[in-house]
């Protein structure tokens, strides 16, 4: 699946997509395995209730299951306006 | 309803041209969001991300919801994304409807949902550096009342 990052996210990460081959059933799973590649990942996702994640577009919660999902974007809580 | 997210600076006139026309209109409010100095005065410019794929079906999503939820003849959203110097037009909603009480708390309705719940994420540049800004609790508050 392709993962995104935005803002701070993608600052602390270092990238802005990556694609990922994963069996993690959950967003919250998905979290765990990025939290164990590398110390950048385990900074990014240190603090979930600093971060938003949207399945395929649409915003998530962090125990929502990935299963047919394509595309996830990991971000800050939103600024606009 | 028409929708826009685009770097491109607009014109709020001629965006109105047009706008909510038809015997059943009696009012029409807009609002145009301005990249704010701070109280330095040491905003050298505002970066703002987006989400591209994301961020017209939200924006779509919070004027239906408005639609839903107010008798309105029109809705009209603008968002510029990209590097924006103070002074500079952010965005605009504006609201038609037959009376001034649905087109005004519909464009309020509009800018607090915009606020908190569309892709867009602001990164201030100032003369010390450049740091993100953190989403304001009293924005997400502000959802509830709706």
């Amino acid at each position: 699946m392709d993962v995104l990052y935005f803002a701070w996210v993608r600052e602390r990460i270092g990238l802005p997509r990556e694609k990922i081959e994963t069996d993690a059933a959950t967003v919250s799973d998905l979290v765990d395995e990025l939290r164990t590649r590398e110390e950048r990942y385990a900074a990014a996702f240190a603090d979930l209730s600093a971060l938003r994640v949207a399945l395929d577009q649409e915003l998530a919660d962090f125990d929502a299951p990935l299963q047919g999902v394509r595309e996830v974007a990991f971000f800050p809580p939103m600024t606009g306006g | 309803m028409r929708v826009q997210v685009h770097e491109d600076d607009f014109d709020p006139a001629s965006e109105l041209d047009g706008f909510g026309q038809g015997a059943d209109t009696g009012a029409v409010v807009t609002f145009t969001g301005i990249v704010r100095n701070n109280e330095h005065g040491s905003l050298r410019a505002m970066e703002i991300e987006h989400y591209p794929a994301m961020t017209r079906t939200a924006l779509h999503r919070i004027a239906s919801q408005a639609q839903a939820r107010w008798s309105l003849n029109d809705v009209l959203v603008i968002h510029r994304h990209g590097r924006l110097e103070p002074g500079a037009r952010i965005m605009m909603v504006a609201t038609a409807a037959r009376h001034r009480g649905d087109a005004f708390q519909a464009a309020e309705f509009l800018m607090d949902y915009l606020k908190s719940r569309a892709p867009f994420w602001k990164k201030e540049i100032t003369d010390q550096g450049a740091d993100w800004v953190a989403a304001r609790t009293e924005d997400e508050d502000a959802l509830t009342r709706w």
